[in-house]
């Protein structure tokens, strides 16, 4: 079987989550994989939910639209209402429990990682890289790379502007990876 | 062709826009809509950059009519614009495919009628294949599925509009120009700079003047104006592009182009691995439509399905390719919604189970 992995990153729209898809997708791109991005846009930006799809695969990609995903990262609570139950029996998904209560959470079903991003940002030094430490988390559960190309892709989406924070950006990736054992 | 091989990870509207940079583009005209507003947007900093002249228009009927006016000069000119946009340009359409001016437009197609919503459709198959605007006229349209399609394509439509000196479409859609991949950058071999010598408008120093219209009010004229745009539009018909996968053991064809195409093609994938014999017919040209190709498949006894993000348009190009051998079913997915490959499974087995 070739390695195939589909995500779907959802959060409040300020959270990051179109940053870390883009680079989840820059990363699987450097490691040779095919990847689609895709944003949701339009009227769910207005409010609720700011989510997007990854696509990873060895193949050529087909559709990159996924209604039953393989994967979840859910930074908030109103993505865990709209994205949990589409998640296929036996997925993964990585739960921001710093602002989403566990018991609201499927643990039977499919495979859930409760990470509290925000505290773990928080203490390294910047709540805002919660993004990078539940990408860390969701790289380490899914095993569909190796953090360090991860790691390696962040510039790819700092900009030159921002790059004197890509090593915290990296601590907070490996902060994520830690997380889950 | 010189690969400058530079990978990159971008949108289709970026796709679209880098690729006619590189076939040469110097005029783009342009005016916002949603969902191709990142062509305007990147076209506004990097065409200047590479020597050619951007501009916001006032209308979208305004940015057609300069097109007319960059297309006269031979110059490689485009415009973009989505669903509602484009039947404002139509007139402007009609009059360059009248008075055989090369040039390329993009629609990325968004739900319609009307204005519709910001969201992927393909109803606009009618409009951008048989016709559009008014007149007996045709543009080539070409249909990409993928980000590099989009690069390739929009390269390769330069090429045909000064070779048949005929507008030509690519028709996208909104996952098309928002959906990022992979794209390797290339470069087209030096262009003619003599392009459009016998025709252009240039200053008519030491030759008689040139003119360049639409109209043919002199007896015999405008019936011998058609007779050559129907030759061309003959001669255009040799140039036809599709993608087949897993159709050589098939039972079913699925034809579907674009988004759609490429997004029918995870469900074949797992119907596949399922053990049904299920491929996949893509049109890449929407006109001229590979009709030939899709013969001689009905030929073999194959039964099709047309899948499409409307209520049914290319369906009717399908069934008149196959006509006297086998029809098409049809499966419409409305516009408004997101398709993902889930929605195509019922009705392809369906049509599989209905032998």
């Amino acid at each position: 079987m070739s390695k195939y992995l589909d995500s779907i990153i959802a959060g409040f729209g300020g959270q990051g989550v179109m940053l870390i898809g883009n680079l989840l997708a820059y990363a699987g791109m450097n490691a040779g994989l095919n990847v689609t991005f895709i944003p949701v846009y339009g009227p769910e930006m207005r409010g609720g939910t700011a989510n997007c799809t990854v696509v990873l695969s060895e193949e050529e990609i087909g559709s990159p639209i996924i209604r039953s995903p393989h994967s979840l990262i859910i930074m908030n609570r109103p993505s865990l209402d709209k994205f949990q139950p589409t998640l296929m029996d036996g997925g993964i998904q990585i739960v921001n429990s710093s602002l989403i209560d566990k018991e609201l959470v499927e643990t039977d079903r499919v495979k859930s990682y409760f990470v509290p991003t925000n505290d773990i940002a928080d203490k390294i030094g910047n709540t805002r890289m919660a993004n990078m430490v539940a990408l860390g988390a969701f790289i380490k559960a899914t095993g569909i790379m190796d953090i360090s190309a991860v790691i390696d892709s962040l510039p790819n989406v700092i900009s030159a502007h921002y790059s004197h924070l890509i090593p915290k950006n990296a601590e907070a990736l490996q902060a994520g990876v830690d997380a889950v054992s | 062709m010189t690969k400058t091989g530079e990978k990159l990870f971008i949108k289709g509207n970026e796709a679209i826009s880098r690729g006619a940079i590189a076939a040469g583009l110097k005029c783009y005209f342009g005016y916002p809509i949603t969902p191709q507003n990142d062509i305007p947007e990147y076209m506004s900093a990097a065409l200047p950059a590479a020597g050619g002249e951007f501009v916001q228009a006032e209308s979208e009927v305004a940015a057609a009519n300069m097109l007319i006016g960059a297309a006269a000069c031979g110059v490689r000119s485009m415009t973009s614009s989505s669903s509602p946009g484009i039947s404002l340009k139509q007139e402007a359409i009609s009059y360059l495919a009248g008075s055989e001016l090369p040039t390329v437009i993009v629609n990325m197609n968004r739900g319609g009628p009307g204005l519709g919503d910001i969201g992927p459709s393909q109803g606009d198959y009618f409009q951008s294949v048989k016709g559009g605007g008014h007149g007996d006229y045709r543009t080539l349209v070409l249909a990409p599925g993928t980000c590099q399609e989009a690069y390739d394509l929009v390269i390769q439509a330069f090429d045909l509009a000064f070779k048949y000196r005929n507008p030509v479409m690519i028709l996208g859609d909104a996952i098309l120009g928002q959906m990022k991949e992979p794209v390797i950058t290339w470069t087209p071999e030096e262009k003619d700079e003599n392009e459009g010598h016998g025709w252009r408008i240039v200053g008519a120093k030491n030759r008689p003047g040139r003119i360049l219209k639409s109209l043919h009010l002199s007896e015999g004229a405008l019936a011998k104006h058609n007779l050559m745009l129907k030759n061309k539009y003959e001669d255009m018909a040799s140039f036809t592009q599709k993608e087949e996968y897993q159709t050589e053991d098939a039972d079913l064809i699925i034809v579907a182009y674009g988004s759609i195409g490429r997004i029918v093609k995870s469900t074949i994938k797992k119907l596949r691995n399922e053990g049904h014999k299920v491929g996949l017919f893509r049109p890449i040209t929407l006109y001229p439509f590979p009709s030939d190709d899709l013969k001689k498949l009905a030929e073999q006894g194959k039964k099709f399905l047309t899948i499409e993000h409307n209520l049914g348009q290319m369906v009717e190009d399908v069934r008149l390719s196959i006509r006297t051998i086998a029809d098409s079913e049809f499966f419409g997915f409305y516009p408004g919604n997101l398709p993902t490959p889930d929605d195509f499974e019922e009705p392809i087995l369906k049509a599989l189970g209905g032998k």
